[in-house]
């Protein structure tokens, strides 16, 4: 300290204040966050004790078991099957609505209230509701479309049934962050290419999807992760006896369920590694992505 | 000209019943949940014939049982109690943290930064094991401290009040210097306020990320009295699994309230999630 420049008496004042005020966030932080991730790691080398005994260390064993384990193979692909169906289709359809309700039509705050209601409803409750509409006996589409399709229990399409749950879900928020974007986009583009004679679909794939693109690329992201470790769902609409499980279950879901379920923390640990540095890895491909596909003006 | 505005005329008859339809979507599961609330489970799993609307009356009373059997007063109380000490905790430690970030100048300060960033950019679940941890050796299993406990800082908070704070003009500040206030009155008195839109921003979105989360309360408050409402229904759905009509009674119940909340704040609920456009 001595060696640099001596810090006159009002920057230290603003030095200690600035300390005091971010004293609560970065202690917390490091208490609630930075600890535990890496007291997880730490632990995905130990053997949980029974009965309150100590934990053992067993090295490189966890992960040797999660690698030799189909079900911990098959979460991730399920789970990377569900981010397939949430994510374009959340993405697209959302899209499309914002666009329609970025026009000055009548009734739009209206349908944009309906749109982002199921963003208010807690997945628990969502679930639940979805699943009696899927009941194979007595469920409204079976009734309705007179089928009998066991939408939640046939392993075939159970992973469908469950992403659609995510995409209703999911609709009204991306909608509003793509409407927020949308009124960003200045109105003299389009009116240049309305002079020029452009069509409106012609207008929203030149103009609107490139200046769009930073919106896009930031919901893809947060979806994406979002998507990476979805639980609720999977936890509320699978029965522990549903026949379709282990083709729906998520990682997070089989985390859960050796953690705490069965009390094997050390093995918990070693799967939630696994699942963040593969989250890790999706993050970075996709901010290479980002240089090749967003459009910055 | 006349074909333009025909043109015109159609574009917007479609979008409308693109539109209608997809409210439509959007609103059976709502509407077979109040439906399905109001039968009597004999109609609910009735199948020929297979009844659309209540027919033997409209059974209300449904709610006040489940109201009862499913502990409603208390799973409110424990929800709204842990959503508003995260919103104090989040919003107080935030504003602080943001405008130290944002306003003032101290050594570290890029480092410590950086920490909120790297936590933003880490999935949660990685925390759960050792905060479950802490919780259970603090002796809060089963108390509003547990359920608080995650949340009594943000880094999303932080980096959003942070960016509030860096947009407000600079000379705010030193006509309060020059008359006399130290940094700590010119935080509460002048810049504070300010964010307001952001804090309420950063409000509702703690708000409803306690309100849907599902595994943190089903940890630390595995028992029905102490738990929250997601947490609660997940546990109910187990016990009454066989009474349709209750069990979508007991979701309407869970859900209501927020939805009531929403359509009250739509304002403040969309401009937050937009400007904000954080993680859930």
């Amino acid at each position: 300290m001595k060696e640099k420049r001596k810090m006159t008496a009002k920057e230290k004042n603003e030095a200690i204040w600035a300390y005091a005020f971010v004293a609560p966030t970065i202690i917390g932080l490091i208490v609630l966050n930075f600890y535990p991730a890496i007291n997880t790691f730490w632990q995905s080398f130990f053997k949980t004790g029974d009965f309150g005994k100590g934990n053992t260390f067993v090295g490189l064993a966890n992960y040797q078991k999660a690698f030799a384990d189909p079900e911990i193979w098959q979460s991730l692909i399920n789970t990377i099957k569900y981010a397939i169906i949430e994510v374009p289709l959340g993405v697209v359809i959302a899209l499309i609505l914002a666009v329609f309700l970025n026009r000055k039509l009548k009734g739009t705050s209206l349908f944009r209230t309906i749109f982002f209601l199921p963003m208010v409803c807690a997945p628990a409750a969502v679930a639940m509701v979805w699943k009696w509409l899927y009941n194979q006996q007595f469920g409204l589409f079976n009734n309705i479309l007179h089928t009998n399709v066991a939408w939640i229990s046939d392993p075939k399409i159970a992973w469908i049934s469950v992403g659609i749950i995510g995409v209703w879900s999911i609709i009204g928020y991306n909608m509003v962050l793509f409407i927020s974007g949308l009124q960003e986009i200045p109105g003299d583009y389009y009116e240049a290419a309305e002079i020029d004679g452009a069509t409106g679909i012609r207008q929203f794939f030149d103009i609107t999807v490139p200046l769009l693109s930073p919106t896009t690329f930031f919901i893809v992201q947060t979806r994406v992760i979002g998507a990476l470790t979805i639980f609720d769902l999977m936890f509320m609409v699978m029965d522990k006896t549903n026949t379709a499980l282990t083709k729906v279950e998520s990682a997070v879901y089989v985390f859960y369920k050796y953690t705490f379920d069965q009390g094997n923390k050390g093995y918990g640990a070693a799967i939630v590694m696994i699942l963040v540095v593969f989250i890790m890895i999706v993050t970075v491909i996709m901010q290479r992505a980002e240089k090749k596909f967003v459009f910055y003006n | 000209m006349e074909s333009a505005r025909t043109r015109a005329r159609v574009t917007t008859a479609v979008i409308y019943i693109i539109l209608i339809i997809m409210a439509f979507i959007m609103l059976v599961p709502f509407a077979w949940m109040i439906l399905t609330a109001l039968k009597t489970n004999q109609e609910a799993i009735s199948v020929s014939p297979f009844y659309i609307l209540p027919h033997n009356g409209w059974h209300w009373e449904t709610f006040g049982e489940v109201w009862k059997s499913y502990n409603f007063v208390l799973l409110y109380k424990n929800t709204l109690l842990m959503i508003f000490f995260r919103v104090v905790c989040a919003c107080l430690t935030a504003t602080m943290a943001g405008y130290a970030f944002g306003r003032l100048n101290f050594p570290g300060k890029n480092f410590l930064f950086s920490l909120v960033l790297i936590q933003m950019m880490i999935p949660s679940t990685i925390f759960i094991i050792p905060q479950y941890l802490m919780v259970s050796k603090l002796g809060w299993l089963n108390t509003t401290a547990g359920l608080v406990f995650p949340g009594i800082v943000t880094a999303f908070g932080t980096y959003l009040l942070k960016t509030g704070y860096q947009g407000l003009p600079k000379d705010l500040e030193e006509a309060a210097g020059i008359d006399g206030c130290n940094i700590g009155q010119r935080f509460l008195r002048i810049m504070m306020p300010l964010t307001r839109s952001s804090m309420v921003s950063l409000g509702i979105f703690t708000a409803l990320f306690a309100f849907k989360d599902l595994m943190w309360p089903m940890i630390v408050c595995s028992s029905v009295t102490t738990t929250t409402l997601a947490a609660g229904l997940a546990k109910a759905q187990g016990q009454f699994s066989s009474n349709y009509p209750q069990m979508m009674a007991a979701a309407v119940l869970a859900v209501v309230p927020m939805i009531v909340i929403y359509v009250i704040f739509q304002k403040q609920f969309v401009e937050g999630i937009a400007t904000s456009g954080g993680k859930l």
